[in-house]
């Protein structure tokens, strides 16, 4: 169970970045506070600065054009960053997937 | 017993050749970083150890990896490269002008004068320089800087800073060369920079003696004679005998003077490699025939090699960074093609066998010469 305040958060990453960074498919990130995209991905960032770039700009925090975000059978990708997820992702029963977009070979 | 490693980058992965100094039999291991891009793959003069490679995808953007055991295993170093500053903007294949975007990085370029110094080229055009073995990147922005800047253009594969060589002896002094700007040098480091173009004449811009705007393909130079300059552009084989202050065309019979690659052999000054590829259109060689030039007088006369290459009904093309040298005794010469084979001379370019036939599409290919 995660602390007050803290909940831990499913990602699923694309094969290219498990490969990159030596993950596995799936891995467990502690979010602080609300449990948002910004946040989730700013939590993975720190847990693995070798990520730093590959998901969003790392400058403007910009989703990158061939990433996309989906949970709970939805596509985020064009949502509001700091719209909170939902519970379920939240609570850890679905997990929030990045993966590339279809596209070329 | 001396050994040789090669090292290349291909579309799809990075792939490990080694050898000894015969150079006759060979291991391939690989590939590593699977599905990327790997524009270049390198080693440090310093520490034959360490490599750097440029991995990127369009998916996940620019990562740079590095080695300090010769690639058996790998760890990701710094990917930030910021331009300094606005970026401002440069010519568009239109004519209009587009804000300078990083994409990728082309070439690394570890420094031979410190071991933790490597230097990395990068579209749009730009140089950057790391000081901490790629952790971290500085833009050298007195390059892209530079007055003509706005009017640099991109060639068909991008406004790429694709090639970049140390003096010998002469660390503040740098040449480089974007596709398509042109040639540059610095004597200051990198803090300022001379566009060394002048004798250059290309066809296809508007004013073929313009001080900027000439697709070159690739530069290289022999460390006991560093003022001259040898270089493959768009069309024509140069020459430079002052340090790029002026250059003179030395196609001579070449069967088309278009290409990408040129080398110098490791220890004869003047003789000097290309592959002639048909026209800026076909990015094949001519005839189906893979051939090697090679010329023991510094260019105009050259002679075709094509023992042990394919004589019949070969169309592939040899990329810019994917032509290099070692340093033995009897000087080896290998190259890659974008049908995945790298072909090996252990003969200085008389004899040639295929290392590998069926790699993805060769980026880049260099060669360690090991203790």
């Amino acid at each position: 169970m995660s602390a007050p305040g803290r909940s831990t958060v499913r990602v699923v990453l694309p094969s290219p970045l498990r490969a990159m960074a030596g993950l596995d498919k799936e891995i467990a990130v502690e979010v602080e506070g609300e449990v948002t995209q910004r946040s989730v991905l700013g939590a993975l960032e720190a847990a693995y600065p070798m990520l730093l770039g590959t998901i969003r700009g790392r400058h403007d925090a910009v989703r990158r054009p061939f990433v996309r975000f989906f949970a709970c059978e939805e596509d985020l990708s064009h949502d509001d960053p700091d719209t909170p997820l939902p519970a379920a992702v939240a609570d850890g029963r679905e997990p929030y997937i990045v993966l590339g977009a279809m596209a070329g070979g | 017993m001396p050994g040789t490693r090669v090292l290349v980058g291909t579309r799809k992965g990075a792939f490990i050749l080694t050898s000894d100094e015969a150079r006759t039999d060979w291991k391939v291991d690989g590939p590593h970083f699977p599905g990327w891009e790997i524009y270049h793959l390198t080693g440090s003069p310093h520490d034959p150890d360490r490599l750097y490679a440029s991995q990127s995808t369009g998916w996940h953007g620019q990562v740079i990896v590095r080695s300090d055991d010769g690639g058996a295993t790998w760890e990701t170093v710094g990917n930030d490269f910021t331009y300094d500053g606005v970026p401002g903007e440069h010519q568009w294949y239109d004519g209009t002008l587009r804000p300078w975007e990083f994409t990728r990085v082309w070439h690394l370029e570890p420094s031979r004068h410190d071991a933790d110094t490597v230097y990395a080229g990068v579209e749009d055009a730009a140089l950057f320089k790391s000081t901490d073995g790629g952790l971290t990147w500085t833009e050298l922005s007195g390059l892209r800087q530079h007055d003509t800047g706005p009017q640099w253009q991109p060639g068909a594969g991008g406004m790429c800073l694709h090639t970049i060589l140390e003096h010998p002896t002469d660390p503040d002094r740098l040449y480089v060369a974007i596709s398509a700007a042109g040639a540059f040098r610095t004597s200051d480091g990198g803090q300022t920079w001379t566009p060394i173009n002048k004798g250059l004449r290309s066809g296809e811009i508007p004013d073929e003696d313009s001080e900027v705007g000439h697709c070159v393909h690739h530069l290289d130079l022999h460390p006991d004679n560093p003022d001259v300059l040898y270089m493959q552009k768009h069309w024509d084989v140069m020459r430079s005998k002052d340090g790029g202050d002026s250059w003179h065309e030395v196609s001579g019979n070449l069967p088309t003077d278009f290409g990408f690659v040129i080398s110098v052999h490791a220890h004869e000054p003047e003789t000097i490699y290309v592959v002639p590829i048909t026209s800026d259109a076909h990015h094949f060689p001519p005839d189906g025939k893979l051939r090697v030039y090679r010329s023991r007088t510094g260019g105009d006369e050259w002679e075709a090699l094509g023992n042990g290459l394919p004589q019949e009904d070969c169309y592939v093309n040899v990329l810019r960074d994917a032509m290099a040298v070692d340093q033995h005794s009897s000087c080896g010469v290998y190259f890659g093609t974008t049908g995945g084979q790298v072909y090996a001379s252990n003969d200085s370019g008389d004899s040639w066998t295929a290392i590998v036939r069926d790699l993805p599409a060769v980026l880049s290919v260099e060669v360690q010469t090991l203790p």
